[in-house]
């Protein structure tokens, strides 16, 4: 990972790039910085913290933020005292682990690659947009990403909402949607499609903080569209939020306040005052997209994003480079970990030939065998790291009571117990005394575990005879003013420490082989590019239709917003599919049973009709599930009555269709057919831009067709908003309408009539189109069998639920197990295509390395105490215990591979037959018992 | 600290992926707080075994706090 680094240039070809790299210089040794923060707190320049939007003050020689990759700090150069006076140079002597290095240039490196993924991101709304709400001109106009520092705990004013200009905890508060997006007057056209989300959720946040403070959203629709969106404007709503439809003309200072401008539907003008405004500033292109686009070629879209096609959506116009995030159009944090995954098997797919090469694997020693009964020999090692601990606790004496401690043959400090040398201290030790379990007490665990344990394996000792005492991120960081009482806290945390110790054991490294084929269930698009991709990665796939042919959904649709031609690509994906050799394709099939775990399933399924059908077993890796959705058919507005009302889906089909009437002369289109509340809970996603696309298409045959578009809030959002202002140049009308006004079809004789409240015009219009086309949702289809059957949760509306909303969006909590396509979510062609590849990416992992490590503290059953109650099997959020007849009795077995040691079996188990590797019940409970042994050592 | 002054020692189940994590970061940020805590890390709050609660509070801790 090379940070600070710009990309200068790019030669060659697809499978043979050399790109040029110029490293900035840190000026901090990045191995030799432990990130204790000394060198900010000497630091006497002050520098404006950009990562905090500039709200707080930090020094030039800093980290962004505590989590940041890597943990080392760096200079900047454009305010650091000596690399621009050279004076100064304070933090030299500071640091104890002598880092600092003044000395490093510009570096300019090649790097010889097959591939290039385009990530950088998203670019900021030029502040000159934002003037109008008077942003820069009053200090309580702050925008979204501003707000978002102040809210956050960890943030410059530890989530106090106030207001800067007099500090004052605002009683009012407003969100301006649309501020640099949907906004021809910035040239940005498109929608930035998160602002909604994030407004609600900071809205909500700010009433948690503050339940008094009044907060008015103003939007022109809200585009929540994202899975289960929808449910966080409720709640936003519930708990007192206000949603205005109106465009806010200006914001101006008005005595110590703010007052908004704003014009309702009705025409209203309205004025209100507020304390404070934050500004829902959209995404932009990233700054640098021209001169990325200069190096590499490849084409951008005419807003400076990426240009893609729908049908291969991350594969810029030049081979061998694709993009993944924002760059590619705005998008929240699933879609971009989505994307980034389906980059990753694109690339791997291309890469292909030269997979594994160029690596090496380390070796360790023989492990001493450390048996049950042998006496512990426990090494203990207390850090000061530098005087991050040793400033406020005393490590001295903290290591002389371990010392003291039973079973401590070894103890001593460490200025830095993880520097290279106190490594080579610490093997040598472990050596010299036998030692055979070894305790540091020093940062925590989370960051530092697996170097020591690496450090005990090169010292030919099991990994997990090792226990880590968090003396600094929990004792002296946060204790800093209680020098003796941390120190007793430290000499206490060793003492359980210890205790523990004495009852780990060596654990087995366990790796499960990998069969390596994977099962899809579901041949539509998602399942088709899932086992196209895996086939272009090198993988055999098993791909089951429950239908007589592969193709799902495509084959209803033709056409799509972007203008490209859904036949033409589905009949090429099927042909690719059915002539590849990595890809069994089974119609008519269902799968009746799966057994196993990640690396290791069977399944069987059946397959065929009446006399044909037949049964067969599979052994797989994975498990790719796709089995998606329909359209929600919904028993309303005559649908299946009248010839006269159709679905957008019958629509298309009509007019991709020969016959001269296809594009009737008025129209009238009823968005949110049955969903938002209605028989489906949620947004569907794709409906507002099916009516979009049917709208173009209408009038690209008939021109002068009247379309009257009668709807909840228009979701076109990214690049689609495009066609929404489009279909209103050419005329057509969209009228909002009121969920408790929903609008009404009855037939009268021959003709249907429309029945509806017309917001702008303030009253009720009836109409006799010549057609109705209802935007209605989609259903999963059957995802109950599914679920029983792998034990995979689904969400309340049935969707598959991933294992992590945000970070694991193609993952189930079922190792592995991925989900793409609608069965996930509804979501459009595009975005499925992405979430199959990223589905493939995911599964391509335990396929490409052929085996499944275990972590080693994992549950395990013994089996002579179990009773067979299944109450574990029941209680596993993971499928990983499971119940088999041992000699005639039931009796529970750890699944290993699939397990993710949480202990909940352990915890409930009633004969205490279940064990947690590292976590037994023996050592938590001596761990307990150390706790109150304050006299004890 | 004076003698008639409540000073409580708690015994802190930690769950390894959120509360010990969030533990840390209050360090990262120097957040200070009362040294009355010991903590002990597990990888879920559902290894959380009742009868851990009760050997701590049998062992003398006048509070339990499970974090997860």
């Amino acid at each position: 990972m090379l940070t600070n680094a710009d990309f200068l240039a790019l030669e060659g070809t697809a499978g043979n790039f050399t790109a040029t790299i110029n490293m900035r210089p840190r000026y901090i040794d990045a191995d030799a910085c432990t990130a204790c923060g000394l060198c900010t707190q000497y630091c006497p320049k002050h520098h404006v913290d950009p990562y905090n939007e500039g709200l707080a003050i930090t020094r030039p020689i800093h980290i962004d933020y505590a989590q940041a990759v890597p943990a080392t700090y760096y200079i900047d150069p454009s305010s650091c005292l000596f690399l621009q006076h050279e004076t100064c140079q304070i933090c030299v002597p500071v640091c104890q682990s002598h880092a600092i290095n003044f000395k490093q240039q510009p570096e300019e490196r090649k790097l010889h690659v097959g591939a290039v993924i385009l990530s950088p991101g998203f670019g900021k709304i030029d502040p000159q947009t934002l003037e109008k709400f008077s942003y820069g001109k009053h200090p309580d106009v702050v925008t979204a990403f501003e707000f978002e520092r102040m809210t956050t705990a960890s943030g410059p004013f530890m989530g106090e909402v106030k207001c800067f200009s007099d500090g004052r905890h605002p009683k009012r508060m407003a969100f301006i949607q649309c501020v640099g997006s949907r906004d021809i007057g910035c040239n940005n056209g498109y929608c930035s499609s998160v602002c909604c989300m994030y407004a609600i959720k900071e809205a909500l946040v700010t009433k948690e903080h503050d339940p008094e403070v009044d907060i008015t959203i103003y939007y022109m629709d809200i585009r929540t569209q994202g899975k289960d969106f929808d449910a966080a404007r409720e709640r936003a709503e519930a708990i007192g939020i206000k949603f205005v439809r109106a465009k806010v003309a200006d914001v101006t200072p008005w005595e110590n306040r703010l007052q908004l401008t704003y014009a309702t539907l009705d025409g209203q003008h309205k004025f209100e005052p507020f304390d404070l405004v934050v500004l829902s500033v959209g995404l932009e292109s990233p700054k640098d997209a021209r001169k990325i686009s200069d190096i590499t070629k490849v084409d951008l879209n005419k807003y400076d994003f990426c240009a893609t096609n729908g049908f291969n959506p991350l594969q810029t116009s030049q081979e061998g480079i694709v993009v993944a995030g924002a760059f590619q159009g705005p998008k929240d944090i699933p879609e971009s970990v989505t994307q980034s995954s389906a980059a990753a098997s694109l690339t791997a797919a291309s890469l292909k030939k030269v997979r594994g090469k160029g690596v090496e694997l380390k070796t360790y020693p023989e492990e001493q065998v450390v048996a049950e009964d042998d006496e512990a020999r426990i090494g203990v090692f207390v850090c000061h790291c530098g005087i991050n601990i040793s400033s406020v606790v005393d490590v001295a004496s903290v290591a002389n009571y371990a010392g003291d401690m039973k079973n401590v043959t070894y103890y001593t400090e460490n200025l830095y117990s993880c520097s290279q040398d106190a490594q080579e201290v610490i093997k040598k030790k472990i050596k010299e005394h036998k030692l055979n379990r070894v305790v540091i007490a020093a940062c925590s665990p989370r960051t530092h575990e697996p170097l020591f344990q690496e450090t005990l394996r090169d010292a030919g000792l099991n990994r997990n005879l090792f226990e880590m005492v968090n003396i600094r991120d929990q004792c002296s960081w946060v204790h800093a003013g209680e020098p003796e009482l941390a120190t007793i806290k430290s000499k206490d945390l060793v003492r359980m420490a210890v205790s523990k110790a004495r009852h780990i054991q060596s654990l087995p490294e366990q790796t499960v082989p990998v069969t390596p084929k994977a099962l899809v269930v579901g041949a539509g698009v998602a399942g088709m590019t899932a086992a196209l991709n895996l086939a272009e990665q090198g993988f055999d796939s098993v791909l089951i239709e429950k239908g007589d042919s592969i193709g799902g959904n495509l084959k209803n649709l033709h056409h799509t917003l972007a203008g490209d031609e859904v036949q033409s690509h589905l009949k090429s994906l099927v042909t690719k599919v059915n002539g590849s050799k990595h890809i069994d394709v089974i119609c008519n099939a269902e799968l009746v049973q799966t057994a196993g775990f990640i690396g290791n399933f069977a399944s069987v399924i059946a397959s065929g009709k009446g006399q044909t059908k037949a049964e067969q077993t599979v052994d797989h890796g994975v498990i790719i599930v796709a089995t998606g959705g329909r359209e929600h058919r919904p028993d309303k507005y005559l649908l299946g009555k009248s010839k006269k009302v159709v679905t957008q889906q019958e629509l298309e089909k009509q007019l991709a269709g020969k016959a001269k009437s296809r594009a009737p002369g008025s129209i009238v289109m009823i968005q949110c057919a049955g969903s938002r509340g209605d028989d489906l809970n949620y947004c569907s996603k794709v409906c507002c831009n099916h009516a979009l696309k049917n709208i173009l298409k209408v009038k690209e045959i008939n021109p002068d067709s009247q379309i009257i578009v009668l709807y909840r809030d228009m979701r076109t959002y990214g690049f689609a908003e495009d066609a929404y202002l489009e279909a209103r140049k050419m005329g057509v009308v969209f009228i909002p309408y009121e969920v408790d006004r929903k609008p009404e079809v009855t037939q009268k004789g021959a003709k249907v009539q429309v029945r509806f409240f017309d917001s702008i015009m303030q009253e009720e219009v009836v109409m006799a189109p010549d057609l109705v086309a209802l935007s209605v949702g989609i259903v999963p289809d059957d995802t109950d069998t599914l679920s029983k059957l792998l034990k995979l949760p689904v969400t309340a509306n049935k969707f598959f639920l991933e294992a992590h909303v945000k970070l694991r969006p193609v993952e189930l909590s079922v190792s592995g197990v991925y989900v793409c396509g609608l069965a996930h979510g509804p979501k459009p062609v595009d975005e499925t295509i992405v979430q199959a590849q990223a589905a493939a990416a995911k599964a391509a992992i335990p396929l490409v390395k052929g085996y499944v490590k275990v972590d080693p503290i994992v549950s395990s059953v013994e089996q002579d105490k179990c009773i067979g109650c299944g109450l574990c099997t029941s209680l596993c959020p993971y499928g990983a215990i499971v119940m088999q007849k041992v000699d005639g009795k039931r009796k529970a077995e750890t699944v290993s591979a699939s397990c993710k040691a949480c202990g909940i079996c352990a915890a409930h188990c009633p004969t205490f037959a279940i064990s947690m590797g590292g976590f037994t019940n023996e050592q938590l409970i001596s761990q307990i018992e150390a706790f109150g042994a304050t006299g004890d050592r | 600290m004076a003698d008639q002054e409540f000073n409580p020692s708690i015994l802190g189940f930690l769950c390894n992926w959120c509360c010990y994590a969030a533990a840390d970061a209050a360090g990262v940020s120097r957040f200070q707080y009362p040294p009355n805590m010991r903590t002990l890390r597990v990888m879920c709050t559902g290894r959380i075994d009742p009868a851990f609660v009760l050997r701590a509070l049998a062992e003398g801790a006048d509070g339990i706090f499970s974090g997860g």
